[in-house]
C-alpha cells in the first residue's frame, strides 16, 4: 500500500519527440487511477515509467515516501498486468505465479501460501499445473492478475487488460478486477482507451491527450463538467454535441445560420456550444420557452441499439451533424424536422479559440 | 484424386529408392570380402563377412603408426560431432542474446558483419586460421580441431531470428519480476528455444561429424583421425600387391554413417516442430 507521486514528469524519446509533457499527479493510498486517452496520448509510457520500464527524462516519480527514478522495477514494489498477458509459456501457471517470489528468496511454504491463496481468490486453483496455452484467454488474464497478486506489492499497473477479450468478458472481468482492488485496497494505475471501462473502475480518471493532463477527477465530475472540448467529446458515448456559436441581440445562434435558440449566460460573443445527446429532448413543436436551448433538426439515420436509439440529423437541415437520445421503440423517417429542447444546466460553454470551458 | 494419389506415391518411393539404394548397395558389399568387390565390383547379395569385417574395422588398428582402430575413430567423430554441435549452439545463443537484447554501440553492425561472414566459406580463411592455430600450439588436439570453427554466423542468425519473436513484455515481465539478464536467460529464454536448439543442434552435429578438410590440416597424430578420414584412408594402402580393402572402407562408411543418423531420428520430431511451430 502506497502513495504515487508524479512530480513534472517528463519523456522524450530520441528525435525530440515529447511523448509525455510535465505530467504531475498524486494519486492516494488505495486509489484506482484510470489513465485514459486516444492511442499516442502517452498514457501507457506514463504507466511504464512508474512501471520502471522507460526511463524518465526529467521530474521524479515516488512510490510511498522513495522517489524511484533510478531504481529497478523489481524494487520498486510493484506489480504489472500486460495487455498480452505475458505469461511465461514454457512454466506452468503455479510456477508463472511463484517465479517472482523465487527470485525474490522468498521462502518455499510463504510462495506455497501465496500462490495457494491468489488461486483461491481468483479459482484458478484447478488450473495450476497447466501450462498457459491450455488456457482460455479469460483463464489466462486471471493468471496475470494473480502473478501481480502473489506479490503483494504497493501497487498495481493494468496496460489495458482486458483489450484482448471479447466483449461478454471484459464486463465481466472490469467488475471483478474493480471488486478485487477494493478487496485488497491496493493503490492502482489502470490504462486504457475505453471510455466505459474508465468510467466505471475510476476512483479518479487522468484525461490525457497529446502527452498532457486534459482534467482530472471523480468520472462524474469528469462527465459532468468536462474541463475542455477534448475530455467533452471523448467521455460519454456517443460524444457531446459541439455546435459553434454566436451572439446575436443577447441570444446565441448557429455560426451556420439559424435553427438553434440558446441564453447567452457568459457575455461572449462567440462559443462552442456543448449539449450530451441523453440531455436533449424531443418534441414536435418548437419550444416557446426562452430559459434553455432549442434546436431545428433533420433527421438522418435512426440507429437503435437495443435499450434506446440514437438518431443522427442536422441542424436546421445543413448544419453540424447533431446526434440525438430517443426511446428504442422511436421511429423517425429521414427527413423528419424535429424540435430538441434542453435546460440551461445542460448547457456546457467553451470558449471558441481554445476549447476551454467556461465556467459559470 | 486417386489417380494422383499414386502418382504422389510412385514420386515419394522414387526419391526413397534414389536415397536409400546406395547405402543399401553399400551395406551388402561391406558383407563380402575385399577380393570378392575388387574382382565384381559392387555386391547385391549379403556376403558371409559380415560380423568379420566389422570387427576388423572397429577394433584392428591400422594406419602406419597401428595405433588407431575404428572405435578410437569412432570417439574422435564423437567428439568432433558434439563439440561443435553444443559449443556452436552455446556461443551462437549468447551471440544472439547480446545483439537481440542489449543496446551496445554499433550493435546491428556487429550482426551484418557476422552475417556477411555466411559468404565466405571455411576455405577462405583456412590457411590464417590454421596459421593461428598453429602458433598457439594447438595442432593434434580436440581444441584445436573444434574451436577455431565453433563461432557459426548460420546459428547466431537464426537464434537472433528466434529472439526477436518472442514478446517484449515476456521480458518486462520478467523484470519486474526480479530476473536479470542472466536469469532472463537461463530460465524463460533457453526453455523456450528448446526446439530451435534441437534444430541447430542436429544441423551442426552432421555439420561437424562430416567435417574433413579442417581435421586433416590440424592433425597428423594418427590418434586423433575421425571416421570421414579413416575411410579415405583405408582407400590409400595402395602399395605394390595389396589391394585396397574394399570391404572395411564400406563398413567403415556405414559406421560413419550410423551416428547422424541416430541423431536426426532421435530429434527429428523437436527439429519440426522447430521449423514449424510459432506458439510462443
Amino acid at each position: 500500500m502506497a502513495t504515487i507521486t508524479l512530480d513534472t514528469v517528463r519523456k522524450v524519446y530520441a528525435g525530440n519527440v515529447e511523448a509525455v509533457k510535465g505530467v504531475s499527479v498524486d494519486i492516494d493510498d488505495g486509489e484506482f487511477i484510470v489513465l485514459v486517452g486516444p492511442s499516442g496520448c502517452g498514457k501507457s509510457t506514463l504507466l511504464r515509467m512508474i512501471a520502471g520500464l522507460e526511463d524518465i527524462t526529467t521530474g521524479d516519480i515516488s512510490i510511498g515516501d522513495r522517489i524511484v527514478n533510478k531504481v529497478d522495477p523489481a524494487d520498486r514494489d510493484i506489480a504489472m498486468v500486460f495487455q498480452n498477458y505475458a505469461l511465461y509459456p514454457h512454466m506452468t501457471v503455479y510456477n508463472n505465479l511463484a517465479y517472482g517470489l523465487r527470485n525474490r528468496k522468498i521462502a518455499k511454504d510463504e510462495i506455497d501460501r501465496r500462490v495457494k491463496e491468489a488461486a483461491r481468490i481468483l479459482e484458478i486453483g484447478d488450473y495450476l499445473e497447466r501450462k498457459p496455452r491450455m488456457l482460455s484467454g479469460g483463464q489466462r488474464q486471471r493468471v496475470a492478475m494473480g502473478r501481480a497478486i502473489v506479490r503483494e506489492p504497493a501497487a498495481f499497473l493494468f496496460d489495458e487488460p482486458l483489450s484482448n477479450l471479447d466483449a461478454k468478458l471484459r464486463v465481466q472481468m472490469r467488475v471483478e478486477i474493480k471488486r478485487l482492488q477494493k478487496a485488497l485496497g491496493t493503490t492502482s494505475v489502470y490504462v486504457t482507451h475505453d471510455q466505459l471501462e474508465a468510467m466505471t473502475l475510476a476512483d479518479r480518471l487522468i484525461v490525457l491527450n497529446g502527452g498532457a493532463i486534459e482534467q482530472i477527477g471523480a468520472p462524474v465530475d469528469v462527465y459532468d463538467k468536462p474541463a475542455s472540448t477534448f475530455v467533452a467529446s471523448f467521455i460519454g458515448s456517443p460524444a457531446m454535441n459541439l455546435v459553434p456559436v454566436r451572439s446575436e441581440n443577447g441570444r446565441l445562434q448557429a455560426e451556420s445560420g439559424a435553427g438553434l435558440d440558446a441564453p447567452n449566460l457568459h457575455g461572449s460573443d462567440r462559443y462552442l456550444l456543448g449539449i450530451r445527446p441523453e440531455h436533449l429532448e424531443i418534441s414536435g413543436e418548437k419550444a416557446n420557452g426562452t430559459d434553455g436551448l432549442s434546436m431545428e433538426f433533420t433527421v438522418n439515420v435512426l440507429e437503435p441499439v437495443g435499450a434506446e436509439s440514437y438518431i443522427y440529423g442536422q441542424l436546421d437541415g445543413a448544419g453540424p451533424e447533431i446526434v440525438v437520445r430517443a426511446p428504442s421503440h422511436a421511429r423517425y423517417d429521414p427527413g423528419t424536422v424535429l424540435y430538441l429542447n434542453a435546460t440551461a444546466a445542460d448547457i456546457h460553454f467553451f470558449d471558441a479559440e481554445n476549447g476551454r470551458r467556461i465556467e459559470g | 484424386m486417386k489417380r494422383l494419389q499414386i502418382m504422389d506415391h510412385v514420386i515419394l518411393l522414387a526419391g526413397v529408392f534414389f536415397m536409400v539404394a546406395p547405402v543399401f548397395l553399400a551395406f551388402l558389399t561391406s558383407t563380402h570380402d575385399a577380393v570378392t568387390i575388387y574382382r565384381s565390383g559392387m555386391q547385391f547379395t549379403l556376403g558371409d563377412n559380415f560380423l568379420e569385417n566389422y570387427h576388423t574395422v572397429l577394433t584392428q588398428a591400422g594406419g602406419f603408426t597401428k595405433q588407431v582402430n575404428g572405435l578410437v575413430m569412432l570417439k574422435n567423430s564423437l567428439i568432433l560431432g558434439f563439440g561443435f554441435a553444443i559449443g556452436k549452439i552455446v556461443i551462437s545463443m549468447l551471440a544472439a542474446y547480446a545483439i537481440v537484447y542489449f543496446r551496445f554501440p554499433f550493435a546491428s553492425f556487429c550482426f551484418w558483419i557476422i552475417f556477411s561472414t555466411l559468404l565466405l566459406p571455411l576455405e577462405v580463411r583456412i590457411l590464417p586460421s590454421y596459421e593461428i592455430v598453429q602458433s598457439l600450439g594447438l595442432v593434434n588436439t580436440y581444441t584445436g580441431m573444434i574451436v577455431p570453427l565453433i563461432a557459426s554466423a548460420t546459428g547466431t542468425f537464426f537464434f537472433r531470428q528466434f529472439f526477436m519473436s518472442v514478446p517484449e513484455e515476456l521480458l518486462e515481465a520478467a523484470r519486474i519480476d526480479g530476473a536479470g539478464a542472466w536469469k532472463f536467460f537461463i530460465d524463460i529464454l533457453v526453455p523456450l528455444s528448446k526446439t530451435m536448439i534441437a534444430a541447430i543442434f542436429i544441423i551442426m552435429f552432421v555439420y561437424g561429424w562430416n567435417q574433413y578438410l579442417w581435421p586433416t590440416l590440424i592433425t597428423t597424430d594418427e590418434t586423433f583421425f575421425t571416421l570421414v578420414r579413416g575411410i579415405k584412408q583405408i582407400l590409400k594402402v595402395w602399395i605394390g600387391a595389396q589391394i585396397p580393402d574394399y570391404d572395411q572402407a564400406m563398413a567403415l562408411a556405414i559406421l560413419a554413417m550410423l551416428p547422424p543418423v541416430i541423431v536426426v531420428v532421435i530429434f527429428q520430431s523437436w527439429f519440426i516442430k522447430g521449423l514449424v511451430e510459432s506458439d510462443k
